[in-house]
């Protein structure tokens, strides 16, 4: 499983929602999760796949390609210091 | 002087997940006291509670929305719905900033404590869940029952120990009489049967055990009662300014008339003759009633040697000759000592005492205490008019809640 799939499971699961409601396009919002729903999807994705999530690059997590996005460059030990910096706005945010 | 009608009734115990079974159970004397089976207590001294037993989460609530309930949380709720119901209300959207609540926890949310722990100490886990902290809280049921029913008026939680309940009814109570709110939701919830908790009580030797016969275990003012027995559950009252009440014409369960709040400031368990009895007469006197109006007093009766003898002499103190006269029971024998929750359960069984005119018994009673010699009503629901009833909470850290209610002829 990859890990869009597996963080579309994860959303499903914790939210409580039917199967197929969550896809890779779907934002946060659309989604009915609000901050609180965020920590505790973050917390089971980090649980998940072992890793710590930066509350910086966290912040920035608004939608499911987002966090696919994030969690994959963190998984591959990647350089996030762009995501920090976009988090703590010394770079212009990206389109989301 | 505005005064404060109780029209409607919550509770979630043990010994009833309604008010009619509740009281039907009381009054025949069942107690719902057995070994544990929310964990295995075999390593315990003390292998007993008065569980609410065979409750299932999923039956009550979606999923989404147990995610944040603690189980002390999911009583408060499931006796605050019924309190709202049996009211028959229905809050208008400019009412909410005069409509409040206050509930009663003496331990918060301790089944998620345990667990977090258990996995943070025992399991090495580096992290807590983050819905840890919003379930723990101790106001978590009031500020749910807020969010459950738009309450946006003065609301808060009271932590008291054993008279959280009677200090959050008393306060609900004094928030209409003086003003500040015109209904309120009050109560108290505790669901603290987890294997910690029950360790912790274990050590202050003040649990009966009981372990081979569960449903005698907690014998009240009997001569050889043995300590209390620790429960869980949830009792919430709809209370509102009588002629609220009277203009919607609600069914008004009786006047909630006085609330005597006092502190020992003696000693940290051990209970004082004075603290209890000043609460007792400030009940009375706020609702300008004297001892010979009061038919009923629904003990703290917990079951150990100090309380029962205190709380004995208290009632002679206060009634005098009228102390063997009034009727007294602690249905604590049968739902056990549920905590923060325990005076609200207490005041739901004293309401329909009230309103049925039947006194619930102390169960298990076996023989005379020479030194506890009132009417204990012993294992036998009595027929009475009650006029007047008193509801006593004496807690750990010697904080007395008092309340009087009365019947509305």
């Amino acid at each position: 499983m990859n890990v869009a799939d597996k963080v579309i499971e994860i959303i499903t699961r914790e939210q409580h929602l039917e199967p197929g409601t969550v896809s890779i396009d779907s934002t946060f919002a659309e989604l009915g999760i609000d901050s609180l729903d965020g920590v505790n999807i973050l917390f089971a994705l980090e649980e998940e796949f072992k890793i710590d999530i930066p509350d910086a690059v966290a912040q920035n997590m608004k939608s499911v390609r987002q966090v696919v996005d994030s969690l994959t460059r963190v998984i591959e030990g990647k350089d996030i210091a762009d995501l920090v910096a976009m988090a703590k706005g010394d770079a212009p945010a990206q389109a989301s | 002087m505005r005064r404060v009608a109780v029209t409607g009734l919550g509770v979630f115990a043990s010994t009833g997940r309604d008010a009619e079974s509740f009281f039907s159970n009381l009054v025949n004397a069942r107690s719902a006291i057995r070994r544990i089976t929310l964990f295995d207590p075999s390593a315990l001294s003390v292998q007993i509670a008065a569980e609410v037993a065979d409750y299932c989460p999923t039956d009550h609530f979606p999923l989404k929305r147990l995610d944040l309930l603690d189980r002390f949380a999911q009583f408060g709720l499931l006796a605050a719905e019924q309190a709202m119901k049996s009211s028959g209300i229905e809050v208008r959207d400019e009412e909410r900033p005069r409509f409040g609540v206050v509930m009663g926890s003496g331990m918060g949310g301790v089944n998620t404590f345990d667990s977090g722990y258990f996995n943070l100490y025992a399991k090495q886990a580096t992290r807590l869940h983050p819905f840890t902290i919003p379930k723990i809280m101790h106001n978590a049921p009031t500020s749910q029952i807020c969010m459950e029913y738009g309450a946006q008026g003065p609301s808060l939680t009271t932590a008291t120990a054993c008279s959280s309940a009677g200090h959050a009814m008393g306060e609900a109570f004094h928030m209409i009489k003086y003003g500040m709110a015109d209904v309120m939701l009050a109560g108290g919830t505790d669901a603290p049967i987890t294997y910690g908790m029950m360790r912790g009580w274990e050590s202050v030797r003040v649990l009966a055990t009981g372990n081979g016969d569960p449903s005698r275990a907690c014998r009240p003012f009997s001569a050889d009662r043995e300590g209390f027995v620790l429960g869980e559950g949830a009792g919430v009252l709809f209370l509102e300014e009588m002629e609220h009440a009277r203009k919607r014409g609600a069914k008004i369960i009786a006047e909630l008339a006085g609330f005597g709040m006092t502190s020992d400031a003696s000693h940290i368990t051990q209970p004082s003759i004075i603290g209890p009895a000043r609460a007792m007469r400030l009940a009375m006197d706020e609702a300008g009633v004297t001892p010979q109006d009061v038919d009923y007093i629904n003990a703290h009766g917990t079951g150990t040697q100090l309380n029962d003898l205190t709380e004995t002499q208290v009632i002679k103190e206060v009634f005098k000759e009228d102390a063997r006269r009034v009727a007294i029971s602690s249905t604590k024998s049968m739902h056990g000592h549920a905590m923060g929750a325990t005076g609200a359960i207490e005041m739901v069984a004293t309401l329909m005492a009230l309103d049925r005119g039947v006194i619930p018994p102390t169960a298990n009673y076996t023989r005379p205490d020479p030194q506890c010699d009132l009417d204990y009503v012993p294992n036998q629901a009595r027929e009475k008019k009650v006029r007047a009833a008193l509801s006593n909470s004496f807690a750990f850290g010697g904080l007395n809640a008092v309340l009087l209610v009365r019947r509305m002829e």
